[in-house]
C-alpha cells in the first residue's frame, strides 16, 4: 500500500470512529442551526430569505472547529514527527489529510444540509443550491483551514487564534457561496456566475493551502 | 552597501543611528510642506472643503498596503534567504501598517459620512480593507502568541504570503465589482483623473506619510533588536543561575 493510501485510511479510520470529528461536526451545525432561530425569532418567511446564510455561517464554523483534529492532534502523540520523516513530498502527504479530513468533516456537513434547510423553511430548490455551494466550498474550507493548522501546530494554547487566522481568509468562499445560493432563490444574476467563481475560488485554495500548509510545517518543525 | 552587509545587527544599529535624525527632519520638513499645501489646496467643485480628507485617507491607504508588501518582501527574506534581520522588519512592520490600515478606515468613515450619507457600507473596497486589517490584527496576535522568535517569523511569513492576496483585491476591487467608493483616480491607465492643484498637495502628503513609516519603523526595528539583545540576556543570566 502506498503511504498516501496508508495515511488516507489512517485518518479516515480515526475520524470516523466514536469520538473523531465526523459526527461531532454534524452535531455542531445543527446546533448553530438551531440557535440562530432562537436569537431571530420565528418569522419563516425571514428564515427563508437568511437561510442560506445561516447553513453558510454554520458550515464555517464547525469547519473552524474541527480544525484541531486536522494537524494538533497528531502533533500532541507525535505521529506528526514520524509523518514527516517519511520520504515522500510533505504537499502531497499534507494534501492526503486535508481530503480526508473533509471527507469526514466537510461532506458530512453537506449532507446534513437537506435536514436544516427543512428547519429553515428553505424551498427545495434553495436548499439544493446551498447543499451544491456547501458542496464545493467545504473543500475550500477545509483547505484554507489547513493552512491555520499549520501554522498553530506548534501552539498549545492556540485556541481562537486559529479562527483569527483562518475567517478573513475564508470570506471570499463565504461571500460568493451565499450569492451563489441566493442567486439561485431571487436572482437577478444566473446561479452559474458566482457558482463559478466558487469554483475557482476552491480550485485555487485547494493549492494555495496545500503549499502554504507543507511550508509552514516544514518551518514549524524545523 | 548590499542588503546582506546590513545583516549584522551592530551595523545594522550604527546605521540607523546615523540615519534616523535626518529621516525624522525630514519628515517633519515634508508634514508643515505638504499640510501647508493641503491647506490652501482649492475646494472641489462638488465635495466643497471635505475633500481635504482625501490628503489623509488615500496616503494612510497606500502605506497601510505598502506594510503588508513590505511584510511580504521580509517574508521571502525569512523563508529564501535565512537575512537575519528580515523577520525584524516583519514584526515592526505590521503594528505600523495596521495603524495606517485603522486611520484609511477611520478617516474614510468620516468622509462617508457626509458625501455618501453612512459611515460604512460592505462594498468590495470597503470590505477587502477591513479584510486587510483583520489580517494585520492576525499577525500581530501571531508574533504574541509563538515565544521563540525566530520560529514565530517563520510562522507569520507563510501566513503574510497567503494574505498578500488581499492586495490585488483591494487595488483592483473598484473595477472589478460596482462599488460606491470612487474607482480609480491616480493609478490607472490614461492618467490621473485629478487636478493638478489637488495632486500635487496628495503626493507630498504621500512623501510626508512615507517617511514618517520608515522614520518609526527605523526606530522600531532598533528597539526590537535591542528587545532581543535584552531577551537573550536575561536567558543566559537564568541559564548561570540554574548551573549553580
Amino acid at each position: 500500500m502506498s503511504p498516501f493510501a496508508a495515511l488516507f485510511v489512517r485518518d479516515f479510520r480515526l475520524a470516523i470512529r466514536v469520538g473523531g470529528g465526523a459526527l461531532i461536526g454534524v452535531l455542531f451545525f445543527l446546533i448553530v442551526v438551531t440557535l440562530i432561530p432562537f436569537a431571530m425569532g420565528p418569522d419563516l418567511a425571514l428564515l427563508a430569505r437568511v437561510g442560506p446564510a445561516i447553513l453558510w455561517i454554520g458550515a464555517l464554523l464547525a469547519s473552524l472547529l474541527t480544525l484541531d483534529r486536522l494537524l494538533a492532534i497528531d502533533h500532541e502523540d507525535g505521529s506528526l514527527d514520524l509523518i514527516l520523516t517519511a520520504r515522500v513530498a510533505l504537499e502531497l502527504t499534507v494534501a492526503v489529510k486535508g481530503v480526508a479530513h473533509w471527507l469526514t468533516t466537510g461532506l458530512p456537513l453537506v449532507i446534513a444540509t437537506p435536514l436544516l434547510g427543512l428547519l429553515l423553511n428553505l424551498e427545495p430548490a434553495a436548499t439544493g443550491a446551498v447543499a451544491l455551494t456547501l458542496l464545493v466550498g467545504t473543500p475550500a474550507l477545509t483547505f484554507i483551514g489547513l493552512i491555520g493548522a499549520a501554522i498553530t501546530v506548534a501552539l498549545r494554547r492556540g485556541g481562537l487564534l486559529v479562527a483569527v487566522l483562518v475567517l478573513p481568509l475564508t470570506i471570499p468562499v463565504l461571500i460568493f457561496g451565499v450569492a451563489a445560493s441566493n442567486a439561485a432563490i431571487v436572482g437577478p444574476v444566473r446561479f452559474g456566475t458566482p457558482f463559478s467563481i466558487l469554483c475557482g475560488l476552491a480550485l485555487m485554495s485547494i493549492v494555495v493551502g496545500t503549499f502554504a500548509a507543507a511550508a509552514a510545517l516544514r518551518h514549524a518543525m524545523e | 552597501m548590499a542588503l546582506i552587509d546590513l545583516a549584522n545587527p551592530t551595523r545594522f544599529r550604527a546605521l540607523v543611528d546615523g540615519v534616523l535624525p535626518w529621516l525624522g527632519a525630514a519628515t517633519v520638513v515634508a508634514f508643515a510642506f505638504g499640510l501647508e499645501r493641503s491647506y490652501f489646496a482649492p475646494d472641489d467643485y462638488q465635495q466643497g472643503a471635505t475633500v481635504k480628507i482625501m490628503f489623509i485617507h488615500v496616503p494612510a491607504a497606500w502605506l497601510g498596503m505598502m506594510a503588508w508588501g513590505l511584510m511580504s518582501m521580509a517574508a521571502l527574506g525569512t523563508l529564501v534567504w535565512r537575512h537575519p534581520l528580515a523577520d525584524v522588519a516583519a514584526k515592526t512592520a505590521a503594528p505600523l501598517g495596521a495603524a495606517f490600515t485603522l486611520l484609511c478606515l477611520v478617516t474614510g468613515s468620516l468622509w462617508g459620512r457626509p458625501m455618501w450619507g453612512t459611515y460604512w457600507v460592505w462594498d468590495a473596497r470597503l470590505t477587502s480593507e477591513l479584510v486587510l486589517f483583520l489580517m494585520y490584527l492576525g499577525v500581530i496576535a501571531l508574533w504574541r502568541t509563538i515565544d521563540d522568535p525566530g520560529r514565530a517569523a517563520r510562522a507569520v511569513a507563510v501566513l503574510t504570503l497567503v494574505g498578500a492576496l488581499d492586495l490585488p483585491i483591494i487595488k483592483f476591487s473598484v473595477d472589478w465589482w460596482n462599488t460606491l467608493h470612487q474607482p480609480a483616480s491616480v493609478f490607472r491607465v490614461g492618467g490621473s483623473t485629478i487636478d493638478a492643484s489637488l495632486l500635487a498637495p496628495l503626493f507630498i502628503m504621500a512623501l510626508a506619510f512615507t517617511l514618517l513609516f520608515f522614520t518609526l519603523h527605523l526606530a522600531a526595528m532598533r528597539n526590537e533588536i535591542m528587545r532581543r539583545r535584552v531577551r537573550t540576556l536575561l536567558m543566559m543570566q537564568a541559564d548561570a543561575a540554574g548551573g549553580h
